[in-house]
């Protein structure tokens, strides 16, 4: 049978980049003899930590302009609302918005900033945003270790350096800002969602009565019945107790994603089948996922994966994090924003000649990504709890860049899916490599250098593969020219 | 006159003039604060021929249409390689040793340069990206091979465990300072003295005397030709793509005697990280000097290599006579060094490019 032959062949040729860091993955795995508990622990810690940084990659892709290198400008932004937040006082949660709250703002500027220079390069964004990225680098530092202390006066022995000017290298954030995030209970959004849920429903409820506008009010008394049933349910003493805490352990977040699935899945049927009639929908799929759902729970009874579901614990709200800055990806995507960036992405003529502003887009799409980095760096240290005043920022696009790369993700295509893959297997060598460098060759440095290697490697090979299949159009053409002028 | 002032200035650019302005002001302040300026300056005149080479490997790389070669560091670890090998073989004159180094060094940047320009004929367009990150994962590649390389000699390898190789490599028993000291004098006595080490900056001097040359010779001009208009030269007969692999060889064979150059009047040799920021910093150096993405001068080296290492020379302790214990000067480095690429980037690609 050619035809599945062909087919099979194909998909290994699409994801090969995938595929291969599976291999390596495995291998490293077996080589490091690392405990299967320990790497799933550490896993869900990264991806946790490090989700929303790559994530924040995807909109200049799709608006044409490549891998974003200048994320560590976004970076920046967060590290300088970190400082502020940590010299004034805040703790916890609180001190958390208040950062969101003062870097957003900042990292808005820098993004349009990022984005106007951009304009001027067009063609060059890459290497223009990694040279940035340094050049920033430079100005942090400047502002660091001369402007605070120096020029703006601030006194606090253990943030500067003993003579009163520049911060000091490492900053401790175990007592304010170290899982601020990560130690959000699900009772906490869940009793928010809820206030916002009301709050909403009754200004719509308002809103209505002064403009007496006469439509059905059974949706929103649905959701407000529902809401107010979820919230109920809160307050039965043990399911309190389980949505106190604020990690969830993975086997219930497996069981949770299962039942949603299936629900989801049974809600699909009954709504095509029952109340749409649609004639043409095919029942197959839905009963597929429902079986591969009850097929996944089986799983979770082998020894070994029980094992894992039972020792890792995750961080609800990061996730919840990552799962709606996916969501918001994707939402974007059906927008008429997101669609001018697609169009800017594919031809910045047709995109100019449809009237799109080409220049404008391309600046909200660098503002959009330089937030989400600036927001990914503050998850990313809160989870850490140390703040390494002037390294955390310098190999955020490296590392996030070659993350995405490592999920099959190219220079013009990049999804959900690519980034979140990506983000496993790269750190799953990450993890593994200095163990199995020890195992292997009797020395730990050496798999700290083979994952650096692996690193810049992977983003080399990348360009260099998408690069040349770009220039096998022009090619053509220059045959074509070539033959012209022999003739 | 006012054209003409206006034409010099478009010429040297707002950036240079800063450089330069910042350089001179930075010298001005030298002598107030109890430096001797004639040590300043012969300190940016030894890092200005150090640097040279490491420099000028740029203009063939531009000259041939690869653009900013960030990936120099191929070059850097082909060198680096025969310089180690030199040391295995064990002492000799340091003349001899020299030679050896850059022999094996210059083999081994051939080779590479082809392969190198195989992959940049392949991704025209892209070269720049592509050739920095090319730059950094063979350094990191070379981290892997510096620690287990099975050499020998106890100069080499970590006294204690045996296993992978030192940070850093003295070169005083092979060829550390040869060139350095041929000829070498002093104006003036001791610390005010102005140290001029001859030999090291007639070898540069000859190192650009003979790129010039080629740069005007039948192959030269061909190379030149093929990075300005790929389409002209094409259809005049002229292959294209081995022009640019052999600038890019010729690149990395720079890059190779470029770096001994630097060990020899450093006296160490770095291995590891150390020679990561190189691409950047040469290319940084040539556009200070005047070059731009797409053209580059001999002169354009010279200029550069001193602007750019005359301000670390003179900077860093008129600094840190300023403000003690600080690495101000490491940071304007950085501003300055990324700042200039970037100015020179946003210069070229004007934005109208198929817009």
């Amino acid at each position: 049978m050619p035809n599945i032959k062909d087919k099979t062949l194909n998909i290994i040729n699409d994801n090969k980049v995938v595929l291969l860091f599976v291999i390596l993955c495995i291998g490293a795995i077996v080589a490091s003899g690392s405990p299967l508990t320990f790497i799933a622990g550490e896993l869900f810690t990264r991806i946790g930590r490090n989700g929303f940084t790559v994530l924040s990659l995807l909109i200049p892709v799709l608006a044409g302009m490549g891998l974003n290198f200048g994320i560590t400008i976004g970076a920046i932004a967060a590290q300088i609302a970190v400082f502020w937040i940590v010299y004034w006082g805040f703790t916890g949660i609180e001190g958390f918005l208040v950062s969101v709250l003062m870097a957003t703002p900042i990292a808005i500027l820098f993004g349009w900033l990022v984005g106007k220079l951009f304009n001027k390069m067009k063609g060059a964004e890459m290497i223009a945003g990694m040279v940035l990225g340094y050049f920033a680098d430079g100005l942090y530092q400047l502002f660091f270790l001369f402007i605070i202390g120096a020029v703006i006066p601030v006194q606090n022995d253990t943030l500067i350096i003993t003579g009163g000017i520049g911060v000091k290298n490492t900053i401790d954030l175990a007592s304010n800002l170290k899982y601020s995030l990560d130690t959000v209970s699900m009772l906490t959004i869940i009793s928010l969602s809820f206030y916002i849920v009301v709050g909403i429903l009754a200004l719509k409820f308002i809103l209505r009565a002064l403009k007496k506008i006469e439509t059905s009010m059974i949706k929103d008394l649905i959701l407000l019945v529902a809401a107010v049933a979820i919230y109920g349910a809160t307050f039965i003493p043990g399911i309190n107790g389980f949505l106190a805490m604020d990690r969830l352990l993975l086997l219930h977040g497996v069981i949770i994603g299962i039942a949603i699935l299936i629900i989801s899945q049974v809600w699909k049927i009954i709504d095509n089948k029952f109340i749409k009639h649609t004639e043409e929908y095919n029942i197959k799929q839905p009963i597929a996922g429902i079986v591969a759902a009850g097929l996944i729970f089986l799983l979770t009874y082998i020894g070994p994966i029980e094992e894992i579901l039972m020792y890792v614990n995750i961080p609800v709200t990061t996730y919840l994090c990552i799962v709606v800055l996916c969501i918001f990806n994707n939402m974007l995507l059906r927008t008429r924003l997101g669609q001018n960036m697609r169009t800017v992405g594919q031809s910045r003529t047709v995109a100019n000649a449809a009237g799109i502003n080409v220049d404008r887009t391309r600046i909200i799409a660098m503002i959009i990504s330089t937030v989400l980095a600036c927001w990914g760096q503050l998850i990313y240290l809160q989870n850490i709890g140390t703040f390494s005043t002037y390294g955390a920022h310098t190999q955020v696009s490296q590392f996030a860049i070659a993350a995405l790369l490592v999920g099959g993700a190219s220079v013009h295509k990049a999804t959900n899916k690519q980034a979140i893959i990506g983000v496993i297997l790269f750190h799953t060598l990450f993890i593994v490599a200095p163990q199995a460098g020890k195992e292997l060759f009797n020395n730990a440095q050496l798999g700290e250098y083979f994952r650096v290697f692996v690193a810049y490697g992977v983003i080399a090979v990348s360009l260099a593969m998408h690069a040349w299949k770009t220039t096998i159009k022009p090619k053509e053409t220059d045959k074509l020219d070539s033959s012209l002028a022999d003739s | 006159m006012r054209d003409k002032v206006n034409n010099v200035y478009q010429n040297i650019g707002l950036p240079r003039l800063i450089i330069i302005g910042f350089f001179l002001s930075m010298l001005a302040l030298a002598a107030p604060l109890g430096l001797s300026v004639p040590n300043l300056l012969g300190d940016a005149i030894r890092r200005w021929a150090m640097y040279g080479v490491l420099v000028l490997a740029m203009v063939p790389a531009v000259q041939c249409g690869i653009g900013l070669n960030f990936g120099i560091s191929l070059g850097i670890v082909a060198g680096l390689l025969g310089s180690i090998i030199t040391i295995e073989v064990g002492a000799m004159n340091p003349w001899l040793s020299i030679l050896l180094a850059m022999g094996v060094g210059i083999g081994i940047a051939s080779i590479l340069g082809i392969g190198y320009g195989l992959v940049l004929n392949r991704v025209k367009g892209s070269e720049v990206t592509v050739s920095t990150y090319v730059g950094f994962s063979v350094i990191a590649f070379m981290n892997i091979l510096w620690l287990s390389l099975p050499f020998k000699s106890g100069e080499l390898i970590w006294p204690l465990g045996g296993q992978g190789m030192r940070n850093t490599i003295s070169l005083a028993s092979s060829f550390g300072e040869v060139f350095n000291r041929w000829l070498d004098f002093s104006i003036g006595e001791g610390i005010n003295g102005l140290y001029i080490p001859t030999g090291l900056i007639i070898f540069f001097l000859l190192v650009c005397f003979i790129v010039w040359l080629f740069m005007r010779s039948k192959a030269g001009i061909a190379m030149s030709a093929a990075g300005a208009n790929p389409v002209f030269t094409k259809s005049s007969g002229i292959n294209v793509n081995k022009m640019r692999i052999l600038g890019t060889v010729i690149s990395t064979v720079l890059g190779a005697v470029g770096i001994i150059v630097y060990s020899q009047s450093y006296g160490f040799i770095q291995l590891y990280n150390a020679p990561l920021w190189m691409g950047f910093h040469s290319v940084a150096a040539v556009l200070i000097g005047g070059a731009s993405v797409d053209r580059a001068k001999i002169s354009h080296v010279i200029i550069g290599a001193f602007l750019f290492q005359g301000i670390l020379a003179v900077a860093l302790p008129v600094v840190n006579k300023l403000m003690p214990d600080s690495n101000l000067s490491d940071v304007i480095r950085i501003i300055i060094s990324n700042g200039i690429i970037l100015y020179a980037l946003s210069k070229t690609k004007g934005g109208s490019k198929n817009a």
